[in-house]
Order: C-alpha cells, then sequence, then structure tokens
C-alpha cells in the first residue's frame, strides 16, 4: 500500500501521457514527435480503429528500430484508405502487393535485407482479419514455419469492411454481415467456426505472439517494443473496432476495445515460444451485454425480440476466456 | 523526377485530401466549474490549487490560493468544506480530500514564512473595517491588494473575532490563527482594538472614510426563559467560549448540560469535557437528522464522551436537576410537545440557541434595512448605496467562517468599485464540470487518506488539536486524487487517441488545438478525454 501510493499519479499509465511521469515513462504516442507513420489527409472513416492502431504500432517500432522500419501491407481497408493512386500517407518505406501473399513479401524482404547485409532494417507486415485469418493464412503460416524475421500484425475489425462488411474467419458468433443476415432461428455469424490466430501462431513455437487493444495503448507499445526485441516470427492481434462493419458510434471506437476486453470477449496476453507468459487482467468487469448492446451488428440479441439464449452462449465464451488465461486477478477474485 | 514506366503521376501526399470538409460536427476545448469550485462559500479556485499541488509546486499552489482567500491554515481547520460534498469523486470512491490538503499548504507556508502578495499601488481612498473576523479579514486583505487603505477596528482586545473567540482551541490553535492574522496585518493595516463603534455614521466623517465594511459578527447569545432557582448557574455558549478563550473559564462543575443541537453546542460540550466536566450531555428539540452541527464534529464530540438527549426540551432548572419534556416530532417535522416529563442531574446548564448581532451602530444609519436582526445586502454585499457594505453573521447568511471570508472577498471588490467609480462585473461562471462528462476510467484508483486522529482519552484533558495534519506523502496523494473536473490537465489523450492526427499539441503549459483541416469530427477525443474539456459543437455551413 505504501509504495503504491508513492507511485500515483493522477491518470497513472491509463491515459496517453501524463505530466507527472518522466519522459520515459510516458507513451510514444504523448510526443509532439512521433514519427506519425501514417499520416493526415488518410481516408478512413470517422473514427476507424485500424487508422489508430496502425500508428500505434508503426509508430511504437519506429521508435525501437531508431527510425529504420520496413512495412509491407497486405490488401484491405488500410491499404485502400491509405494508398490511393497516387497520393500516400505512409511516411515510412512501405510496400503493397496482393491480399494474400503479404507475410511471402515480408519473408522476401527481410531475405533481401540480409542479403544486402542490411542488419538495423527491420520488416513489419500488416494486414487486416481477412488478409490474416483467410486469405493470406498460408503464407502467413509458411512464414512462422519457417521462423522468418519478420513481425507480422494483424489488424482484427472481425470481417471484409471496405467491400461491403462480409463475414471473415474472425467474425464473431451471432454478429450480423452482409453474408450472415441476422434472419431466422440462428442469426447472424454461426457459432464453432472461426479461427483463433493468436493460438494458432503459438502452436507454431515462434518466437513471440500477443493480442493488444487500442483501448490500452501503453500495453500495446510495450508489446510492439518487446517484439522487436527478438529475431524471427512474431505475431501481434490487434483488436480495432469499426465503426461502419460493427455499426456503433465513431466516437466509441476506444470504449467498444475497451469493452471487448473487460467483458472477457477479447483475450488480452503475451506468449513466448508458446507458452503464455503475461495477461492484463480485467480491471472493471462487464457483463458481455454492455459490449454487445452498443452495436448494431448486435441489434438482434436486444429489443423487441431479444435472444438471450445466444447472450448467454456469448458469455459463456467470455467466462471460457476469464477461465483459459486468468483474466481475473487472484486478489479481485477474493473480494468479489 | 523521372516517373517509371506506366506511371503517368508524381507520388503525393494524402496532405493534398482536407478531411476535414467531411464534418458535421467540430470538438472544441472548453473549461467547465468544478463542483468544488462552485460550492466554496469563499469562491477558491480550489482544481487550480490543487493543479499546483499535484507536481509538487505547494508554493505555488498556496499562492494560487490565497489569491482568493488569506487564511488557508485556519480554513484547512474549520471550514465544514462543502466543496468535499460537491466533489465528483465521492461517485468514484471518495471525496479528494481538499480541506486536508487546504491546511497542509497552510501549514507549510507558516512554517517556511511565504508572505502574501503585496498592497497594490496606492489609490488614496480609505476604508472603515468594522469587526476583524474572518469577514473583516478577508475584506482587509483583498481591499489592501487592490491598493486602498484599511483601517480595522474591533470591541475585542485581540484580533479574530469568532476565530478566537467562539471556535476552541483544540480545533484552531491560537499560534495558528495569530499567525495567518499577523501575515494580512502586515500588508500595512491600521488596527485599532477595543475600540467600540457606537455610531458607524459619525465613525466614518471622523476619520473621512469612503466606504465602510460592516462585519459585526452575531456576538449576543440568544436566551429562553426556562425557570431556575436563584442558586442554578446559566451561561450563554458565547460567553462561555469566550470567557474560555480569555484563559477565564467559569466554573460549571462537573455536570453540564447544553442546550442546543448546533456547532457551538458541542463546541461548548467538547470544551465542559476538557475543563473537567464528567457529564456532558447535550439537549436537543429535534433529533439526529435535523440536527444542526456537522457529522464530523458530532462524530468527534462523540468519541469524547459527550452524550446527547434527543427529542427534549428543558422544562426547568433548579439547581442540581433539570426537568426534561420528552418531544415527539409531527408530519411536518416540528417537534411537540408529549408531556412526559424526565430528570436529568446537572450542575450547570449552557444555552447554546442561536446568536444574535448587535447592530445598535446603524441607529442613525437610515439608508440601512434590518431585517429579523441582520442586515439586508445586495448580492454585492452593498446596504446602502451611500457606501456602507455588510458581510458576515450580521448579513441573512449560513453563519460560517468560510461564509464570511466568501462576503468579505465579495464586498471588497464591490467597494473596489464603490470608491473607484467603475462598474466592472464579475466575469460570468463557466458551465459546471458535471460527473456525466468525466470519462472516470482513466483515473487510478484511490482511497482517500486520512488524517491523524489524536488518541481519544488524550483530547478529553486537554487542548490539544484533535485532526492531526497530512505528511508531503500523503498530502501529495491526496492533490493527485483530483480529477481536475472539467479542466484539461494536459493528459495527452485527445492528442493521442485521433485516429487522423488532427490535435497539435502546443507543449507543456500551453494545451492543445485542433487541426479542422484534417478533423473528421468523429468525437473520440470527446469520449476519451478524463475530465470532460471537450464539446461536440454542429459545424457551421
Amino acid at each position: 500500500m505504501t509504495s503504491q501510493r508513492v507511485h500515483f499519479y493522477q491518470v497513472g499509465s491509463f491515459a496517453v501521457g501524463n505530466r507527472l511521469l518522466n519522459e520515459e515513462e510516458r507513451t510514444i504516442q504523448a510526443q509532439a514527435d512521433r514519427t506519425n507513420s501514417i499520416d493526415s489527409g488518410h481516408r478512413a472513416c470517422q473514427g476507424c480503429g485500424e487508422a489508430l492502431g496502425a500508428r500505434y504500432a508503426l509508430d511504437a517500432a519506429m521508435r525501437a528500430t531508431n527510425g529504420q522500419v520496413v512495412a509491407v501491407n497486405a490488401t484491405g481497408c488500410l491499404e485502400v484508405f491509405s494508398t490511393p493512386y497516387p497520393e500516400t500517407s505512409w511516411r515510412i518505406p512501405w510496400l503493397h502487393s496482393l491480399f494474400g501473399n503479404a507475410p511471402a513479401v515480408a519473408t522476401g524482404v527481410a531475405a533481401a535485407l540480409r542479403a544486402k547485409g542490411k542488419k538495423d532494417v527491420r520488416v513489419v507486415a500488416q494486414a487486416g482479419d481477412g488478409g490474416t485469418v483467410d486469405i493470406g493464412f498460408g503464407c502467413l503460416s509458411g512464414m512462422f514455419e519457417r521462423n522468418d524475421d519478420v513481425l507480422f500484425i494483424c489488424y482484427d475489425n472481425e470481417g471484409y469492411m471496405n467491400t461491403g462488411v462480409q463475414r471473415s474467419g474472425a467474425t464473431p458468433p451471432a454478429a450480423r454481415t452482409a453474408t450472415t443476415e441476422a434472419v431466422g432461428p440462428e442469426p447472424g455469424n454461426v457459432f464453432g467456426q472461426g479461427k483463433d490466430v493468436p493460438r494458432i501462431a503459438m502452436a507454431h513455437d515462434i518466437p513471440y505472439v500477443a493480442t493488444a487493444t487500442v483501448a490500452d495503448l501503453h500495453d500495446l507499445e510495450r508489446k510492439v517494443e518487446r517484439a522487436m526485441e527478438f529475431h524471427g516470427a512474431r505475431y501481434l492481434h490487434v483488436l480495432v473496432p469499426c465503426p461502419l462493419g460493427w455499426g456503433s458510434p465513431s466516437s466509441e471506437t476506444i470504449h467498444i476495445a475497451r469493452l471487448a476486453q473487460e467483458s472477457g470477449l477479447f483475450p488480452v496476453f503475451e506468449a513466448e515460444y508458446g507458452v503464455v507468459t503475461s495477461v492484463s487482467h480485467i480491471r472493471r468487469p462487464v457483463p458481455v451485454e454492455e459490449y454487445l448492446s452498443r452495436q448494431r451488428r448486435f441489434n438482434h440479441l436486444f429489443g423487441a425480440n431479444p435472444r438471450p439464449d445466444i447472450v448467454a452462449h456469448l458469455q459463456a465464451m467470455a467466462d471460457e476466456n476469464i477461465a483459459r488465461y486468468g483474466l481475473i486477478a487472484p486478489e479481485m477474485e477474493h473480494s468479489s | 523526377m523521372k516517373i517509371p514506366f506506366a506511371i503517368t503521376l508524381d507520388v503525393g501526399s494524402s496532405r493534398a485530401n482536407h478531411t476535414g470538409s467531411w464534418r458535421v460536427e467540430r470538438p472544441v476545448y472548453v473549461d467547465r466549474l468544478p463542483p468544488c469550485n462552485n460550492a466554496c462559500p469563499a469562491g477558491e479556485n480550489i482544481q487550480a490549487w490543487l493543479y499546483e499541488a499535484e507536481s509538487g509546486n505547494y508554493e505555488a499552489a498556496w499562492h494560487k490560493l490565497v489569491e482568493e482567500n488569506p487564511l488557508p491554515a485556519i480554513m484547512g481547520r474549520v471550514c465544514f468544506h462543502p466543496c468535499e460534498t460537491a466533489c465528483n469523486r465521492v461517485q468514484v470512491d471518495e471525496a479528494v480530500g481538499i480541506n486536508a490538503v487546504e491546511r497542509f499548504l497552510g501549514d507549510l507556508a507558516l512554517e517556511n514564512g511565504w508572505t502574501l502578495p503585496d498592497a497594490g499601488p496606492d489609490t488614496g481612498k480609505r476604508i472603515l473595517v468594522i469587526g476583524a473576523g474572518p469577514a473583516g479579514l478577508s475584506a482587509t486583505y483583498h481591499l489592501r491588494r487592490l491598493g486602498h487603505q484599511v483601517r480595522l477596528v474591533d470591541s475585542a482586545p485581540r484580533l479574530g473575532g469568532m476565530m478566537r473567540y467562539g471556535i476552541p482551541a483544540y480545533r484552531l490553535p491560537r499560534a495558528v490563527l495569530d499567525a495567518e492574522i499577523a501575515r494580512v496585518i502586515a500588508m500595512g493595516v491600521e488596527v485599532q482594538l477595543g475600540h467600540v463603534v457606537h455610531d458607524v455614521e459619525q465613525e466614518r466623517r471622523d476619520g473621512k472614510f469612503d466606504a465602510v465594511f460592516l462585519a459585526v459578527g452575531a456576538q449576543l447569545g440568544k436566551r429562553v426563559d426556562i425557570p431556575a432557582g436563584d442558586s442554578s448557574r446559566v451561561i450563554d455558549a458565547v460567553n462561555f467560549l469566550h470567557q474560555v478563550a480569555e484563559d477565564d473559564p467559569p466554573l460549571l462543575g462537573r455536570r453540564v448540560v447544553i442546550y442546543g443541537g448546533g456547532d457551538t453546542a458541542f463546541d461548548a460540550a467538547r470544551t465542559a469535557r476538557r475543563l473537567g466536566a464528567t457529564d456532558a450531555v447535550i439537549v436537543y428539540r429535534r433529533n439526529r437528522e435535523r440536527m444542526g452541527a456537522s457529522g464530523e464534529e458530532f462524530e468527534q464530540a462523540l468519541g469524547e464522551g459527550v452524550t446527547v438527549r434527543w427529542l427534549s426540551t428543558i422544562n426547568k432548572f433548579d439547581g442540581d436537576r433539570i426537568v426534561l419534556e420528552k418531544m415527539q416530532l409531527n408530519s411536518e417535522g416540528f417537534p411537540e410537545p408529549t408531556g412526559e416529563f424526565e430528570e436529568l442531574d446537572a450542575d450547570s446548564l449552557v444555552l447554546a440557541l442561536g446568536q444574535d448581532t448587535d447592530l445598535s451602530l446603524l441607529e442613525h444609519a437610515d439608508d440601512v434595512t434590518v431585517r429579523d436582526g441582520a442586515v439586508q445586502v445586495l448580492d454585492s454585499m452593498m446596504a446602502s448605496s451611500t457606501g456602507i457594505f455588510a458581510g458576515g453573521d450580521a448579513v441573512p447568511a449560513e453563519r460560517t467562517a468560510t461564509v464570511a471570508v466568501g462576503h468579505g472577498k465579495r464586498a471588497a471588490h464591490s467597494i473596489d468599485n464603490f470608491v473607484m467609480g467603475s462598474d466592472a462585473q464579475v466575469k460570468e461562471r463557466h458551465e459546471l464540470a458535471s460527473f456525466e462528462r468525466l470519462n472516470t476510467w482513466y483515473y487510478a484508483d484511490a482511497p482517500r487518506t486520512e488524517r491523524p486522529e489524536l488518541e481519544r482519552v488524550r483530547r478529553q484533558t486537554n487542548f490539544e488539536e484533535v485532526i492531526g495534519g497530512l505528511t508531503p506523502d500523503n498530502a501529495l496523494f491526496e492533490a493527485r486524487r483530483c480529477m481536475s473536473c472539467g479542466n484539461c490537465f494536459e493528459c495527452d489523450n485527445c492528442f493521442g487517441v485521433c485516429p487522423d492526427n488532427s490535435v497539435i499539441k502546443l507543449g507543456e503549459g500551453m494545451r492543445y488545438e485542433f487541426n479542422y483541416d484534417f478533423c473528421k469530427g468523429c468525437g473520440i477525443c470527446v469520449t476519451e478525454c478524463p475530465c470532460g474539456a471537450i464539446d461536440m459543437i454542429p459545424e457551421r455551413n
């Protein structure tokens, strides 16, 4: 208790910055001279979580490597909204080839750098959940298996958003998309399908796997920095809410991401060589309704014809995550 | 630049694309009125001085504090802190211990000899301040800062008014009182003690004063007719506390009964305990919920062995026995007699039934209206357009030292307007910073630091101060519990959470600015601002 008092800083490490903290303890996003890897004027929707997540992650990677980063991008929102010909929002070296081959292209870039002896230049590959979970999955698994020196970042907005909100392998059960309509006895996306790529990545025993959200900036930046300390294949899975596809107010992007984490639906953890090494504990637990009811893609679970059975099923998934990763801190379990 | 094969345009930056044109609403930075500031009777800018204290810059914090109130070490002890009742943090865990931090700053200033700001350049105007209690001292301080000459008169032999003669030393040590008063007087004040003003108009003419501030307080204890034998010792609480303050306590015996339910009743009871009374019994005609005394004072008194007879009135006192009549509350909450009687052993009876003001000095001041024993004043504290102002217990208001300090300040500014012939208005207050506007996720969890209470056994027998001060460590902790409601404290959240890099950080102390060329108006900054210092307003066409 006494030691906690000394470390009490009003907004602690929850806010982006904090005038009471030492410079080095503040986030990179609090620095006026951050890279701003993705510049203003990009065409992402209002309140885009992916634009935010990409800047957070790449600015942190730039800081960790002294500005020596090459980014490889799969097709997807991030690519489309940042580079309409002939403009670009990228202020870092950036390549785009195809939807499905970003991990393979990144492997090639890493090999080229090695061939040229440029040891200090690091490669980051990035894609949305479509490019990661579905279309680029074979290349990704190959990159993991070969342990190529690439940090692969998936910005997960749980669907194919720029083509009109179709279901992906990362879309949660019961969510309405253009291809999983909210009709019939089992409205929305089906239960029991989809892929948990962070766990699949861990199964490859690669050096580093982590999940993060745009709601916890300190955690996200720390994980990027940690990832850059390893060589070999690394995977970071960042939850980035999509106001358009999820049907949430543009102002609530970060709030929704926080609820995903606090409800247990999106577990935040990190793992090294296939073993979980740390988890972010839930600070203020909320039932899944709190998260779901703010998004139009789950509207059919509430309102005039509510589906408490489906909500209970989703709650069970959250509870399973909480149990699997130990998301409730031990001291909190005692008090509740 | 040589353009590659099949490419027709040079590469350009997305900055050419002014996404600000998408916007239908725009974020704007605002300052809102924190509830603590709103509730402070002395008009302190609490959020602002806590902001300085948060970074450990206690001297700057103290200077910010005394811009409004020259008596922080006193206020940090006797104020009933309505600021803490209003504090938004109540809805998170517990209120910020504003009062404790105020006292910490006040004590630190006395320890380090920090001085009040210099008096302003001389205006040549002369102001008479009658009464050297909290209202008079506060007015004196602000008048001196505005450059007016002040003569401060009081009928008592020493300065301080009710702070000296009404508030017992265990709540307000005399060394603290003396030191804070001396600091005001050191600004250059003509002091006249033991001087009774009989006619305010005469006094004003004789001294050629441009204006008068009347802060004579309420010094007369109210009496009620209680049949009492000749040998019965009956004293009013005001006199009792006054005599104790003069080191000449009356002999009350072992069993003391106090009649009344306000703070003065509890002060008298606790003082009686310290003077050796084995029984200090408060008799009050209503119940706990309707009692006037503050909860803190009540709890402390009980802890010191004071007892209370609720719903009772005193019928008769015959020297060593008091007859009580039991009361009951009617549907409107008024006590009604029940006809049931009880007896209580007593050596003396202290009456704490409220106080009246002696306003005989106003007899020749025809423009001043006195109603219900109080001077009627405008919001500006003006009692007469000829230049008589009044404040403190002499005007209709809550009778606390903090309210009096606020009156003194307001009157000083009104007097300044009056004598300088200006009509400067009080600047408009910002809208209230309500709890709903906060995003409390960002504030670290932190329970409040309690001030150490002296061992209860010790305080029944002496006049040592009951409530201790904060240590520097927990003062800092307490200050940092402030949520800075409605006022930017530069947490960088807006700068960090903007997906369009449309917030410009202007550097320490200068806050931020929006870049409306690119701001799409998503509103994330508004949602994620911890303290609610950003508004969303409709975009102009």
